[in-house]
Order: C-alpha cells, then sequence, then structure tokens
C-alpha cells in the first residue's frame, strides 16, 4: 500500500515523500546487479512482493534507510519498535502475506522480542530486520550492540546474521520462503552495518510456496473412524484460517454432519450462525461446549494444537474420544493427545481430502443434544451499566458484520470473542498464545493497511490500551481509519477476577487509573468520547463509523464483571465456575 | 548435562549444517522444551560442511518421538536417524587419572591388560589410562580403578554408528531390527 492510497481522516498529517518513479529497471530482473548491501535488502523486499513495512530508524540501520526512499515500499514509523513487530504480524494475519518490520541494534531489537514471540506463538508469518554494529565490533560489547540473534533463537522460526553482502540477497530470499512455508512463522535477519554499505552481487531468488501432502491411507482411515462414530466433533483452530480452508470446512461439516467448534484463534473459521456451530472450547468457552467434548467420542481436531487454554488438565479431557488430528507441523501430532489417526497436511487440502472420504451422515440429534444444554445467554441481568456484550452487538450492527475485530487480552478479550458472533471469514484478530497485552492497538495498523476498505475496529481494556497508547501518534501521522473501542473497568480486570475467586478478593496491583482518553485523543488530533449510559452505546458507534478518520470510545462498564463460565486453570468441566444466577 | 553410564536410552544420529551457533540453537531445544537428554557428542561426518551429533534421549518413547520432530524442525538439522534398533555399534572413550605410587603400578597396569587400556601419562604420584569400549566396559573400568582414588576424569559420552547389513542374511536383519 503506498501512502497516496491509504485513507486520511479529516484532521490528519498529510505527509509528502520525495521519492523517484522507478528504480532503474537494468539489467533484467534474472542479471546479477552489483548493489550495496542495502539495496539488496530492498531489492529483495520489493521482489518478495513486500508494498509496506513498520519500523524505526538508528545508527546500524541507517545506510538502509538510506536506499528506501529509492523504492517503492511505503515504510509506517512507528513510535516503538514492538508496535512495528505487532503492526506487521496483524497485517500477515489479516492478508496471509509475510508481515515486515525493522529495527536499529541493540534497544531497536530488543523492542521487536514482545512481538515476534507474540507471532511466534500464533504460527505468523514475519520477516523481521535489525541492525548489527559493524563486524568488527562483534562481540566487543560495542555501543548498542546486542545479540539478537541469540536473543530470538527460542521466538523465531529462524534467524540470521548475515556474514557478507554476497549472502544477503539469499539470505532475505530464505527468510521471506521460511517465514510463509510449511507452519508459518517470524524470521529475524540481523545485518551489520558494514554488510549494509558492501557491494555484492544480487539476484532475485523468490522461492515458491511449497506445502507437504497428507498420506492418502490416512484419509480412509480417518474416514472409517468417522463412520463409526456416534458423538463426533470438529475443533477447528487458527490452521484453517492460515490455510484459507472456510469453504472446505463447511462442506466437510456439513456433508459428515459433525458439529464444530472453534478454538479462539480459529474463531471465524466457520460462520457462527451456521446450524452446525458450537462457539468455543476451553477455559471460558460455554458450559455446553466443554460437556460436549467430556461426551465426544471422536474429535476431529484441524490446525489446533491442544494447548491448555482448551484442554485444561489433560488427563481428564475428552475422556471419550478417539482423535484424528490434522496439522501441517508434524511435531504437533502426538505432542499433547495421541492421535488415532494423525495427518500432516495443509488443512484445507487435507479437508478438501476427507470431503471425499467421508459418508454423508447426519448427527442432528446429537447436535440437538448439546444445544439442549446450553445456557440461555439472554439479556444482560444487571441493567444500570453498559454491558460488553451491548458494546460488541453494537459494533457488529453498526458495521453490518463487516468488521475486523482486533482484541488486545483480557476480560474484554474473552467477551469479544464469546458474544459477537463471527460470521466472515478471518474477522477477529487477536494474540492468542502469548497473551500479549498492548497488541491491539498496534496490530490494527497492520490489519487496515492490508484491508484498507473494510472497518476495523480495536476492543481493548483500560490496561492494554495504556500499553501501547502511543501509536494513535503513527495513526494520526498515517491518517488510518481506525475506531478503538476502550472497555474501561478501573481494573486490569481479568487479574483481578482471579484475585476475585482464587485469592479472596485481595485485589493486588490491579486497580488501574486511566487518562481522559477523550482529551488524550483531541491531543493527537483525532476524535474521541467517553460513554457510560448503555443507551447512548449504539448511537455512539454509529457516530464513529460515520465520522472519517480513528476514533476512540470509551465505554465506562462495571467494575467488577466476571467472564463467565470459567474453568480454573488446570481444571476440567468438573471443576467450572458458572455464573451466579443474581449478580451482585 | 549427565553422561550415560550404560546402554540405556535411545541413540539419536543427527547430521547438521556446520554453522556457526548450531550447536546452540540444538541445545537451546533441549533446553526450552525441556527433554531429558543423557549426552550430546558433536565432531564431524564424512561429508565437508556437515556435522554428526550422536544425542542420548531418556525419556519414554513419546519424548523421543518429540525430540525428533523438534529436532526436524530445526532449519539446519538435515538428518536424524534413530539408530538404537538393529544393535548399533555404541562406543564411550574415557581418560581417567588415578593415584598410584610404585607399589600400586603393577595391579593398576594388570587392570589396563585386562581391558585393554592404554597407559598414557605416568608419574611418581599417579597414573593416567585410556581406553574405548561400551559404555557398561567403561562402567566397570571405573569401578575397578576407583580405590586408588580417581583423582580427574573425562568420559566422551556415546557416539554411535548402526551396523552395516548390507551382507547379513535377511532373517538376522530382521531378527536384529525387530
Ligand atoms: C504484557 C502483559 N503483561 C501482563 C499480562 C497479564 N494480564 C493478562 S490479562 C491482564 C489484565 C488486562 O487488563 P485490561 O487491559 O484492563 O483488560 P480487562 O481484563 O480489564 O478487560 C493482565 C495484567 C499480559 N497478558 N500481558
Amino acid at each position: 500500500m503506498r501512502a497516496d492510497t491509504q485513507e486520511r481522516g479529516s484532521d490528519a498529517m498529510t505527509l509528502t515523500v520525495d521519492r523517484p518513479e522507478t528504480v532503474e529497471q537494468e539489467p533484467g530482473p534474472e542479471q546479477p546487479k552489483r548493489l550495496s548491501g542495502s539495496r539488496i535488502m530492498c531489492e529483495a523486499l520489493v521482489a518478495e512482493g513486500v508494498e509496506i513495512m513498520w519500523g524505526y530508524p538508528g545508527g546500524a540501520i541507517m545506510p538502509f534507510y538510506d536506499a528506501l526512499p529509492e523504492y517503492s515500499i511505503h515504510h509506517v514509523l512507528v513510535r516503538h519498535e514492538q508496535a512495528g513487530a505487532h503492526a506487521a504480524d496483524g497485517y500477515a494475519r489479516a492478508t496471509g502475506k509475510v508481515g515486515v518490520c525493522i529495527g536499529t541494534s541493540g534497544p531497536g531489537a530488543t523492542n521487536l522480542v514482545t512481538g515476534l514471540a507474540t507471532a511466534y506463538m500464533d504460527s505468523v508469518p514475519m520477516v523481521a530486520i535489525t541492525g548489527q554494529v559493524a563486524r568488527s565490533f562483534i562481540g566487543r560489547d560495542s555501543f548498542q550492540e546486542t545479540d539478537i540473534v541469540g536473543i530470538t533463537l527460542p521466538i523465531t522460526k529462524h534467524n540470521f546474521l548475515v556474514n557478507s553482502a554476497a549472502e544477503l540477497g539469499d539470505i532475505m530470499h530464505e527468510a521471506f520462503h521460511l517465514a510463509r512455508s510449511g507452519r508459518p512463522g517470524p524470521v529475524l535477519v540481523d545485518v551489520p552495518k558494514d554488510v549494509q554499505i558492501e557491494e555484492a552481487l544480487y539476484t532475485p531468488a523468490v522461492r515458491p510456496h511449497a506445502v507437504p501432502e497428507g498420506a492418502g491411507g490416512e484419509y480412509a482411515r480417518a474416514a472409517d473412524l468417522i463412520a463409526r462414530a456416534q458423538k463426533p466433533l470438529i475443533i477447528a483452530g487458527h490452521g484453517v484460517i492460515i490455510a484459507n480452508g472456510y469453504d472446505e470446512l463447511r462442506s466437510f461439516a456439513e456433508k459428515s454432519g459433525i458439529p464444530v467448534i472453534t478454538t479462539l484463534l480459529g474463531l471465524s473459521c466457520f460462520p457462527e450462525s451456521h446450524p452446525l456451530s458450537l462457539g468455543w472450547p476451553g477455559m471460558h468457552g460455554p458450559a455446553h461446549v466443554n460437556r460436549a467434548i467430556d461426551e465426544a467420542d471422536v474429535i476431529v481436531a484441524v490446525g489446533m494444537r491442544f494447548d491448555d487454554r482448551v484442554t485444561g488438565k489433560l488427563e481428564t479431557w475428552a475422556p471419550n474420544a478417539r482423535f484424528i488430528h490434522i496439522d501441517i507441523d508434524p511435531a504437533e501430532i502426538n505432542k499433547n493427545v495421541p492421535a488415532e489417526v494423525g495427518i500432516i497436511a495443509d488443512a484445507r487440502d487435507a479437508l478438501r481430502a476427507l470431503v471425499d472420504a467421508v459418508a454423508p451422515a447426519d448427527h442432528t440429534e446429537w447436535l440437538h443434544s448439546i444445544k439442549r444444554n446450553a445456557r440461555p445467554e439472554g439479556p444482560p441481568k444487571d441493567t444500570t451499566f453498559i454491558t460488553p456484550s451491548t458494546v460488541v452487538d453494537a459494533i457488529k450492527s453498526a458495521t453490518n458484520g463487516e468488521a475486523r475485530l482486533v482484541t488486545d487480552v483480557g476480560q474484554h478479550q474473552m467477551w469479544a470473542a464469546r458474544f459477537y458472533g463471527y460470521n466472515k471469514p478471518n474477522s477477529h484478530i487477536t494474540s492468542g498464545g502469548l497473551g500479549t497485552m498492548g497488541y491491539a492497538l498496534p496490530a490494527a495498523m497492520g490489519v487496515k493497511a492490508g484491508c484498507p476498505d473494510e472497518p476495523v475496529w480495536v476492543v481493548a481494556g483500560d490496561g492494554g490500551i495504556q500499553m501501547n497508547i502511543q501509536e494513535l501518534a503513527t495513526i494520526a501521522q498515517e491518517g488510518l481509519n481506525i475506531k478503538v473501542a476502550i472497555i474501561n473497568n478501573g481494573y486490569l480486570g481479568m487479574v483481578r477476577q482471579w484475585q476475585q475467586f482464587f485469592h479472596n478478593r485481595n485485589y493486588s496491583e490491579t486497580r488501574i487509573s486511566s487518562p481522559d482518553y477523550a482529551l488524550l485523543t483531541a491531543a493527537y488530533g483525532l476524535q474521541g468520547r467517553r460513554v457510560t449510559e448503555k443507551e447512548d452505546v449504539q448511537r455512539q458507534v454509529e457516530w464513529a463509523m460515520s465520522t472519517p478518520g480513528a476514533v476512540v470510545l470509551e465505554f465506562c462498564i462495571s467494575q467488577e464483571a466476571n467472564v463467565y463460565p470459567m474453568i480454573p486453570s488446570g481444571g476440567s468441566v468438573a471443576t467450572m465456575i458458572e455464573e451466579p444466577e443474581v449478580v451482585e | 548435562m549427565t553422561i550415560a553410564s550404560n546402554g540405556h536410552g535411545r541413540t539419536l544420529v543427527v547430521l547438521v549444517r556446520d554453522n556457526p551457533g548450531v550447536l546452540t540453537r540444538v541445545a537451546g531445544l533441549f533446553r526450552r522444551r525441556n527433554f531429558n537428554i543423557e549426552s550430546l557428542v558433536v565432531g564431524h561426518s564424512e561429508t565437508p560442511g556437515v556435522s554428526r551429533m550422536t544425542v542420548v534421549v531418556a525419556g519414554g518413547a513419546a519424548e523421543v518421538d518429540q525430540v525428533v520432530k523438534q529436532l526436524l524442525k530445526l532449519v539446519e538439522v538435515l538428518e536424524v536417524r534413530d539408530v538404537s534398533d538393529g544393535s548399533p555399534l555404541l562406543r564411550e572413550m574415557v581418560l581417567i587419572r588415578v593415584g598410584a605410587d610404585a607399589s600400586q603400578r603393577t595391579e593398576v597396569t594388570e587392570l589396563a591388560k585386562l581391558f585393554s587400556a592404554r597407559i598414557i601419562d605416568v608419574s611418581h604420584g599417579s597414573i593416567t589410562l585410556e581406553m574405548t569400549g561400551a559404555e557398561t566396559k567403561v562402567d566397570n573400568l571405573v569401578r575397578l580403578l576407583s580405590k586408588f582414588g580417581i583423582r580427574e576424569m573425562v568420559r566422551s559420552g556415546r557416539i554411535a554408528m548402526a551396523r552395516d547389513m548390507s551382507d547379513y542374511p535377511v532373517e538376522t536383519v530382521e531378527a536384529l531390527s525387530a
């Protein structure tokens, strides 16, 4: 995306960047060209189709920034490198393309760490580029030297310290290839300053995208198990979204008649309005969904990894089930749950093969017996306060369900996951594996860049929003049309809830104050309002939608609202805490 | 990491690209996944640019399965082979220095002969031996020498190779790998 095609809010600052129309195209793309390391980096980015990246300059990456304006890549100057990494992550999740972020050596690189760990846990394809001190300074504790390759070993799919400009081009292309192939993930490329200046020959070498195929016989065995199941379930995860397997999942569910559960990261891979949709499992999943898992005799798990927030105590989880596990990462098969049939494949390919392999079946009775147990969500019992479900309902109706919701971490995340009812593919974006507070606002910048014509809403808590609130400046500078809903309960709500349940209401260090968000937003040149009345919610959300540019709405909710039901960490359905009939 | 004291555990042969930092990646993987590794030995292989590791995993089948799969996810790991079945060739080397004055020297030398160990250094107060063999044999040597007082010792950890079965009768191969 280029700067000139972006939506701009009325008050947005306009930036013009002087850059030549095109880069020299001679000689042809297949001919090796003699270039500086920084131009090799730029050429490789362009060859990989990169149109936008998020970053922050500094000493060790200056040669790259010197070359960048010659190329048609839109660079977004974030206000903190962590935000750059989250924005690249949001872009990648929304588009399926590789997200790119960049920072300087030392503190610039370490600021990327949380963003890399977030992307790694959720299998998000990303390339992070860091400047490094010049080769002759490495290992001497030089100014702004940090071993970022060492630091990010366990939180990247792979990483590189580039030793010469001659290997830089191949490493850049290899990084993109690794990031998007198989199970996607972040890859870091650390480039010493003198390597950015050194010249070498460069030939573009974009690697084709290859996905493994599952073994044919496994599908027959899977179909056999499915045919004999009385109480089967599908649990679909993030893998279905990554593989674009929406239609295939739907065909498989409809043909086999099997009810569908989606994990937190799988939300929006299957329309929640579909009669076979059951919602999500685990710690905050509705009781009837967890009870269904308890009873199920066959579970078809697609592109999910049996996270402990889904399973609770493994020994007591799904005690009657036999598992068919489909994942692109062989290491996921049998990692947490033993699979009777393990299929190593791209989720879409596997689902397509399963559609052909299974016989049409009907499990209406099983489906009804599950749904009969569902507790009606009903109108909120607490009438005085704004409830989280009112807010997400208002967003959904004001956007005709077309919005992409980017949520932060905490109670509001669970409420937004639970009450929204996702029907549009890939419309729910959140940090699931790492649970990174401060993720939503910067990630939304990437989502918006990837989907410029779709409404993008952030739903965040008053704690998490303050972790990266500085990005309102980036949003203003870029003129991004992002709407933000802050669910303000005056607490680090999710932690306060645990303190209430498990620590005798000892609310130690969870009370948190907030700035006047409307005033703060105005200071950034954007518009914001505080909403305190339930009756006002819908109107204000509509106002936000009709206001050009970014808008921040603060919704004041009850301080002690809880997320129900809840299975305590490491527990099971038997230890579930349900909502009390009367809310105090 | 402790050293395998016997032939127990599964033996993995891991071929890796001989890049700087590859050992850190492998060791880091074992640490962060909390794998139960008994020993890890690295050296050159027959192919230039490829190093060969011998890894002894103490855990059960599920853990070994995870070790293999997680290793294969490392970009610089080229191949992982479980050579535990089919009576592999397993060896360990030890250097061991014991206290021995002139009066004890004959006894130590006798032991060395029995174990085909070589004496590689002698002083008035000590003898240093070198021995290569199956780990149980190394254990035995260490046990018998301990009464002299072990001053210093280094054990290499297990190195392994599968047997070349190309000219064995089929039944033998099948029986061995069963
Ligand atoms: C970076 C980071 N620090 C700490 C936590 C632990 N944590 C999880 S939820 C939560 C509370 C979030 O509070 P808030 O943003 O106000 O959202 P609420 O739960 O009230 O909706 C905390 C502190 C975290 N997930 N991420």
